[in-house]
């Protein structure tokens, strides 16, 4: 059996999830079936629940309700088999070459076996000119190619993306997408987030629309761009704000 | 006036000869106060981190008490370190009363409270940071521990000071355990109280200077050392 099949975590099935934080309901009953192969961008505006759903799936916060069940040969342990990067990336106070180390450590990879690892992270980020550079001092484009540097390391099956680009200009954010685009050919199952319409074109192969903690809508990229289904997808891809609770102060 | 100037004078000859007294009491103190603070850090800074770190039934109020304790009264340590060390009391067999090994003891008990409390504070304020990130790569309570500790290390160093300026100036607890015996538990602070006493206050300026000085060059080296380690690593 190869090492994919072996590793393998997908799919992943989420059964009518919802998530309280402060007494009120973030994550609407949200069901949904990640299977391996396209990339997923959760579209939505802020406030969605984008982040949220991600970090529920990665077990980084627990549902108030609903089932999160990873189905692959590998499901008895998926935490080994997944990574995310955050929108703001913590960077540990050692030097660049480190930080991925230090990832790699955690799953307890041999010193030997380590080093080649992050060499060739490195040069696959393009980071490699700076690998004694304090992590902390790096830019914030070049933190966030660390950041999937690190996340790459482990050769996660599933990688979450919590807008791994906001706040990035232009070339930063084509910079990060080349990236992402190598992990995703080295076979690893994207999923991300972003309320970047531009970003989705170019990256999505498959787009959930969230809004207000519902999953309104999950179709094929190509079909979601050209004939969204849901009204308010459908606003929102026309640029139109979701004032949705008040329709009157919608703009026409 | 000139009572002063004329004991800064004499305090001055008496560091410039080289006196042998004085030297030795100066090493004693500093072996006395970095080995409390490097025994205190060893447990406090752990200790402070895992109640940073480890959500437990009473938690707040091992907060409230390890905060409570920074202010212990350095005599009654000094009283209850004499208590256990004393013939009739548990550890006498040990033999440890009036030595050196007896005044660590009681500075550790002082310290530790200083140095957990404020590595808790620390460890947690970074915990607020590096909780997703550390939970996301998979580590565990220990390493998410050790990783804040390191982190935080230069803050850290704060905790530390603070440790050595209580243990450097302090008094009341040595004075009670090692009972300034000349040439085996003679500080610089107990020493300053007994040449005043004494009226031999040439001596005690002196020590009192040299006291100072000390702990403004510790102070300061560690105060470049985190400066120049938070340039390096933001």
């Amino acid at each position: 059996m190869s090492e994919a099949l072996q590793n393998e975590i997908l799919p992943l099935e989420i059964e009518e999830l919802t998530f309280e934080a402060g007494g009120k309901r973030l994550i609407k009953e949200v069901t949904h079936k990640f299977r391996a192969g396209p990339r997923t961008v959760i579209l939505g505006p802020n406030g969605a629940g984008k982040s949220l759903l991600l970090r529920l799936c990665h077990g980084l916060l627990k549902p108030a309700s609903g089932k999160i069940r990873w189905c692959g040969a590998a499901a008895d342990d998926p935490a080994r088999h997944q990574a995310m990067v955050f929108q703001r990336p913590v960077m540990l106070r050692r030097t660049v070459a480190a930080n991925i180390d230090y990832a790699l450590s955690l799953r307890g990879m041999d010193r030997d076996a380590r080093k080649v690892r992050v060499e060739k992270m490195l040069e696959s980020t393009g980071l490699s000119r700076l690998a004694n550079s304090p992590a902390r001092v790096l830019s914030f484009g070049e933190q966030q190619k660390l950041a999937l540097a690190r996340a790459w390391a482990v050769k996660p099956r599933v990688l979450f993306l919590d807008e791994p680009t906001a706040s990035l200009d232009p070339a930063a954010t084509h910079a990060i997408e080349d990236v992402i685009d190598a992990i995703h050919k080295a076979g690893t199952r994207i999923i991300m987030t972003t309320h970047d319409l531009g970003q989705a074109r170019r990256i999505a192969d498959e787009v959930l629309f969230m809004h207000r903690g519902r999953l309104l809508e999950s179709s094929p990229a190509d079909a979601f761009f050209e004939r969204p289904e849901d009204e308010q997808a459908r606003a929102f891809i026309h640029g139109e704000l979701l004032w949705w609770d008040q329709p009157e102060t919608r703009l026409q | 006036m000139n009572d002063f100037s004329s004991a800064f004078t004499a305090a001055l000859s008496l560091l410039a000869s080289g006196d042998a007294d004085l030297a030795e009491i100066i090493a004693l103190s500093l072996q006395v106060s970095l080995g409390a603070v490097f025994i205190a850090t060893c447990i406090g800074m752990p200790l402070g981190a895992a109640t940073a770190l480890y959500k437990f039934p009473g938690r707040r109020t091992v907060v409230v008490i390890l905060n409570a304790l920074m202010g212990l009264p350095p005599v009654v340590v000094g009283l209850i370190v004499y208590l256990l060390l004393s013939r009739m009391g548990p550890f006498g067999v040990l033999g440890l009363l009036f030595t050196p090994t007896a005044m660590v003891f009681a500075q550790v008990i002082l310290i530790v409270p200083i140095i957990a409390a404020l590595s808790r504070q620390i460890v947690e304020d970074l915990w607020r940071e590096y909780d997703e990130q550390l939970r996301s790569l998979g580590a565990g309570p220990l390493r998410c521990m050790a990783t804040l500790l390191w982190d935080g290390r230069f803050s850290l160093l704060t905790a530390v000071l603070a440790g050595f300026g209580r243990a450097s100036a302090e008094v009341g607890a040595v004075m009670i355990v090692g009972g300034n015996i000349d040439h085996v538990t003679r500080v610089m602070t107990t020493s300053i109280a007994l040449e005043v006493s004494k009226g031999n206050l040439a001596m005690a300026l002196g020590l009192g200077m040299v006291l100072i000085v000390l702990s403004l060059a510790i102070n300061g080296s560690a105060f470049l050392l985190k400066e120049s380690g938070l340039r390096k690593h933001a």
